[in-house]
């Protein structure tokens, strides 16, 4: 059960991966949510002991390498979103797929706002606005994206 | 609430308390891989090791893309194929024209500037790079491409497409490189104005389609139009290679400063293969090193330093091998600073490279090479 999750979590991560680098075009490049965030969030909510921090970490450290201007500032801003919603994943889970995704929103926003403090502390600052668009975006396809991830599965520990 | 809030921490066991000691302790290691990153690149070689790992991905990536391309291409018809052939053979033949005079050109230009040989071509070597993946967000305007330290490929090095700069080269993997294109809002190029010699910055404005010269001032003199050409200054881009082309200026009573937009000439997002680009160290048109901006001249090579004043006679013996520029067994003295005994083949295609497109066969004899030449970049 719990190899099995795991196992799960680390596909459905490799997807997420490669969904969040794959080339799109500039306006839906804007739009495009933060799948791998999302996938992380989704697993430390409902499978806490298969994903967590260390899950965490490591995909942060992953989009460091692909998008990152400073090695181990998505780690950073992955970890701490990771670490809030294990330690909430009990009430967080027992809400329906909208509420839930009226708190995705402001740990999108927190996620983004750590990137955007490291950016400009790292002398790489970004102001645009569009930076922020991810969230809301991010926010409205989670409770599709947790549809998906969670089909037909027994993980409720 | 409160009972349900602490009932939360139970089902983890005895991790409820060492998930915040954990979060501390990962939280640590990024602060501290960004401090290294930042402050003293000591993972330079971390990231070696972390971009190798992630190129097979980005690869798989971009599968489905080149996949379509091989199968559009293999595809073809017949009269597409015909079509095409004949494009190219008169795009080849209008650039023959235009370069039929280069050689003549350079000896002149050599003469004009006082020098006792014509300048051998900046460029001293290319390399043909395939687009792997690419970025082209607000945030990030990034190539990354199919060579890597593997193929000699250094930090800072300069891209270009046959139109134009592209950008340099970031993070350099075993296989692959990340470019920073010239439109990145954090990239900026020193340009010059081609019509008036006016040196300024083109900054990256985060669309591939447009640049900002966000430091000229009002009365400058600059209009639509106007080509912007690389300025050698920087330590990155040799001087004199074409930028962009100034598409709007707009000249407000009450700012001090022009608001200038230009467009790229590469087609960032259009290409599929791109230059990276070795730049001969001692050429007085090299990208200046960075340290000594001015310094340029005196850095160089002894024998392309302007002398005091050059015969005119140099001029009357017309032909002669000592003056026949392009011939590769005359290599007007500075590859002695270079590896031993460069291939004529090679010396020709950096001789033909700057004007026209670099000839395949013999660019593609380039990556044998040995890698070392390029690193005597500063």
């Amino acid at each position: 059960m719990n190899a099995d999750s795991r196992t799960r979590l680390l596909l459905t991560a490799l997807v997420a991966l490669i969904l969040t680098v794959l080339p799109l075009p500039r306006w839906l490049d804007v739009v495009r949510p933060a799948f791998l965030v999302l996938t992380v969030l989704y697993w430390s909510v409902n499978a806490p002991r298969a994903g967590g921090l260390a899950i965490g970490f490591f995909a942060g450290l992953m989009l460091d390498v692909f998008q990152g201007p400073v090695l181990g500032e998505h780690a950073l801003a992955l970890s701490l979103v990771t670490y809030i919603a294990v330690r909430e994943h009990q009430r967080i889970r027992s809400k329906p797929a909208i509420q839930q995704a009226l708190i995705v929103f402001p740990a999108l926003m927190l996620y983004e706002l750590v990137l955007f403090m490291i950016d400009g502390w790292s002398g790489h600052p970004v102001t645009s606005p569009l930076r922020w668009v991810h969230t809301v975006s991010g926010a409205l396809i989670w409770p599709p994206a947790a549809a998906i991830l969670g089909y037909g599965a027994g993980h409720r520990a | 609430m409160a009972a349900f809030g602490t009932g939360a921490g139970r089902p983890l066991g005895g991790r409820g308390g060492s998930a915040g000691f954990r979060f501390t302790l990962y939280a640590l290691l990024s602060v501290i891989m960004m401090y290294l990153d930042q402050r003293a690149h000591y993972l330079e070689q971390v990231r070696y090791v972390l971009q190798a790992a992630a190129y097979p991905l980005q690869l798989a990536v971009n599968s489905p893309p080149s996949a379509w391309r091989f199968l559009k291409e293999s595809v073809q018809t017949r009269e597409e194929l015909q079509a095409e052939n004949a494009q190219l053979r008169a795009s080849a033949r209008d650039l023959e024209l235009r370069a039929m005079r280069y050689e003549a050109l350079a000896r002149e230009n050599g003469e004009l500037r006082g020098l006792r040989e014509a300048l051998p071509p900046v460029a001293d070597r290319w390399l043909p790079a395939e687009i792997v993946n690419i970025q082209l967000s607000s945030l990030r305007q990034r190539l990354l491409l199919n060579r890597g330290a593997a193929n000699g490929v250094f930090k800072g090095q300069a891209v270009l497409d046959d139109k134009g700069l592209i950008g340099q080269t970031t993070h350099v993997g075993p296989w692959s490189v990340e470019v920073i294109l010239i439109t990145d809002p954090e990239h900026a190029v020193p340009v010059r104005v081609d019509r008036t010699g006016l040196r300024t910055i083109a900054v990256g404005a985060g669309d591939s389609t447009s640049l900002a010269l966000p430091y000229l001032p009002a009365n400058a003199d600059i209009r639509t139009g106007d080509l912007l050409v690389s300025s050698g200054l920087g330590g990155v881009f040799p001087e004199g290679y074409p930028v962009a082309r100034v598409t709007e200026v707009h000249r407000d009573a009450v700012q001090p400063l022009a608001q200038v937009r230009a467009a790229p000439l590469a087609h960032v997002d259009s290409d599929s293969e791109v230059m990276l680009v070795w730049f001969r160290a001692d050429h007085p048109a090299a990208p200046a090193p960075t340290a000594s901006a001015g310094g340029e001249l005196k850095s160089g090579n002894p024998a392309l330093q302007p002398q005091p004043a050059a015969p005119k006679s140099h001029a009357a013996p017309q032909g002669g091998a000592p003056h026949e520029p392009a011939t590769p067994h005359e290599p007007a003295a500075p590859p002695s600073h270079r590896e031993p005994a460069p291939l004529p083949a090679q010396q020709t295609a950096a001789a033909q490279a700057p004007e026209a497109p670099p000839s395949v066969p013999a660019v593609e004899a380039a990556p044998a090479a040995p890698a070392v030449p390029g690193q005597g970049q500063p």
